[in-house]
């Protein structure tokens, strides 16, 4: 079976890191991760961009909206996600429109930049 | 974290700008929210590696500052005797800490904004707007400000003393400012936010050690105004333009301390997630089409930070920019910069003819003898060019300033 695990905290409080302190973290972090990619258990790995680099889209509507920062209605919840390459932010709202179109009704996409990517290995479920 | 406690201070500065603001709300006195969040503090030093974090942290410490700072005003009213210090903190119940969240979950913005306007108050010289923002808002020590500054400890005492002072002299309004005030607010912020970062970018190679965090603190505060004013394309730029050039930090200097020019530096020792960050920033804030200054400034750092090399710089885009910039903000110093552009994107002759009308207001500046001599240089004209770095050599403000110079006139031949 395959698990997603995700990371919930305070930006603020992860913003007021000094780098040092950060890469520290990140390093221990690594290390964790270097233990799991070993035994083959580990699949991708992403930090996103703070939630400030956010765009959200909602859906329900001919042209859905687009509005800036992060998703924050409380009444749904994360059901899956996807990591894209795109040019830019208007290439990934196109993508966004793409699967609104094909999954049309209630329901929002955040859209928001990754600052670091580890692609994994291959996992066997 | 890299210590136990560690994490507790990255917290406190998280909270600090809320729960300042909120305590400068009830008590309506920067000294009292300030020794009020100062109380609060030592006792989350104490409580929280015992009871472990609060939920909400920054409600925490506006309660329990509060608490702490009515104690004060009684104390200092003599109405009342010393409360009893061993009040239990912990019992502080989490239902109590989500009211306080929620009552102030309203206010948080005009809280945050207005503690960042009164450090920008127009009676302040910019220096002392800084000084004061660096030790309200961020929370940074006199000591560490001091060091900043490259001034003795007493100095910067006595100039955040003197600008609380002047303050409390000619009070800002505390009421929470009506939505048409909020964007005359957000101006002096930002441009304070920004020269908080110009304060470290600027600083020379020895320097950096000291003010560098001034720029990541500026950069802090950035995101934290945006969060603020999600729609706001400017602060976007702000931000974006700040990122995109502490990205080139570690490419500036060379080892021996000297400036490294733009188009000198080894792109590849840039950073690249600020760089990627500054992209998307401007990404969103090209959507609201409501153009100005910082997403001007941050567009002309994108088209540098997107090419690979130097020569693959697009200069025509650069100087349309600059034009832009020019017709948003006129400058002799914009048009300055946009010389420069106009000389890789259409020769030193174009760009000369657009500096030489410069001279009666920038013939006391550096970067304009500077430039001029560069573009007199390269269209042969040796002597004129010569004349124009001696100027510039006389107003350099380092020595790194003018040793690059004197490295110029030194390659010069012939007349």
């Amino acid at each position: 079976m395959l698990y997603a695990i995700l990371c919930y905290n305070e930006e603020d409080y992860v913003g007021a890191w000094t780098p040092e302190e950060d890469a520290i973290v990140m390093d221990r972090l690594g290390k964790v991760q270097q233990g799991w990619a070993a035994s083959g258990k580990l699949g991708p790995v992403a930090r996103l961009m703070p939630t400030t680099a956010a765009a959200t889209l909602r859906k329900g509507k001919e042209e859905p909206l687009i509005l800036d920062g992060p998703f924050a209605e409380t009444k749904e919840q994360l059901l899956g996600f996807y990591i894209v390459d795109c040019e830019g932010l208007e290439e990934a709202l196109d993508k966004a429109r793409e699967l609104a179109k094909a999954n049309p009704g209630k329901g929002s996409y955040e859209i928001r930049p990754v600052a670091l990517f580890m692609p994994g290995g291959p996992l066997s479920p | 974290m890299s210590t136990d406690t560690g994490w507790i201070n990255a917290a406190l500065a998280a909270a600090r700008p809320q729960a300042v603001g909120a305590l400068l709300r009830y008590f309506r006195d920067l000294d009292l929210a300030e020794e009020a969040f100062q109380e609060a503090a030592m006792r989350a030093l104490s409580a929280w590696p015992k009871n472990g974090p609060p939920r909400d942290t920054a409600a925490w410490l506006i309660m329990v500052g509060r608490n702490a700072g009515i104690d004060q005003t009684r104390v200092r009213a003599r109405h009342v005797a010393l409360p009893d210090d061993d009040t239990p903190l912990s019992d502080l119940s989490d239902k109590e800490a989500e009211m306080v969240g929620r009552l102030d979950e309203a206010d948080y913005r005009d809280d945050v904004l207005r503690l960042l306007f009164i450090c920008c108050h127009p009676d302040l010289p910019a220096t002392q707007q800084i000084a004061l923002a660096l030790r309200i808002v961020s929370g940074l020590s006199v000591k560490q400000i001091a060091r900043a500054f490259l001034v003795g400890d007493s100095a910067m005492e006595q100039r955040i003393t003197r600008a609380k002072a002047r303050i409390a002299s000619n009070p800002v309004p505390f009421e929470a400012p009506g939505a048409a005030d909020r964007p005359e607010r957000l101006g002096p912020v930002a441009a304070m936010v920004y020269l908080v970062f110009n304060e470290g970018y600027s600083a020379s190679a020895d320097e950096q050690p000291a003010r560098a965090p001034l720029c990541e603190e500026a950069i802090r505060l950035g995101r934290l105004l945006l969060r603020l004013f999600p729609a706001e394309p400017e602060m976007m730029g702000l931000l974006a333009l700040m990122l995109l050039q502490h990205a080139r930090r570690p490419a500036r200097f060379a080892p021996d301390g000297s400036v490294v020019l733009l188009e000198d530096q080894d792109r590849t020792l840039w950073h690249r997630p600020a760089i990627n960050e500054g992209l998307a920033l401007l990404d969103k804030a090209v959507r609201h089409r409501r153009t100005g200054p910082y997403q001007i400034q941050a567009a002309i750092a994108a088209l540098h930070a997107r090419a690979a090399t130097a020569a693959d710089t697009d200069w025509a885009q650069i100087d349309l920019l600059y034009g832009g910039l020019e017709a948003l903000s006129p400058s002799p110093v914009i048009t300055l910069n946009r010389a420069v552009a106009v000389s890789k994107a259409r020769g030193a002759a174009a760009a000369l003819a657009m500096v030489e009308p410069l001279g009666d207001r920038l013939s006391g500046y550096f970067h304009f003898h500077g430039l001029r001599g560069g573009l007199l240089k390269q269209l042969g004209r040796n002597a004129e060019a010569r004349d124009a770095f001696g100027r510039a050599i006389a107003l350099a403000h380092s020595p790194a300033e003018a040793a690059h110079i004197r490295q110029i006139l030194d390659g010069l031949q012939g007349p």
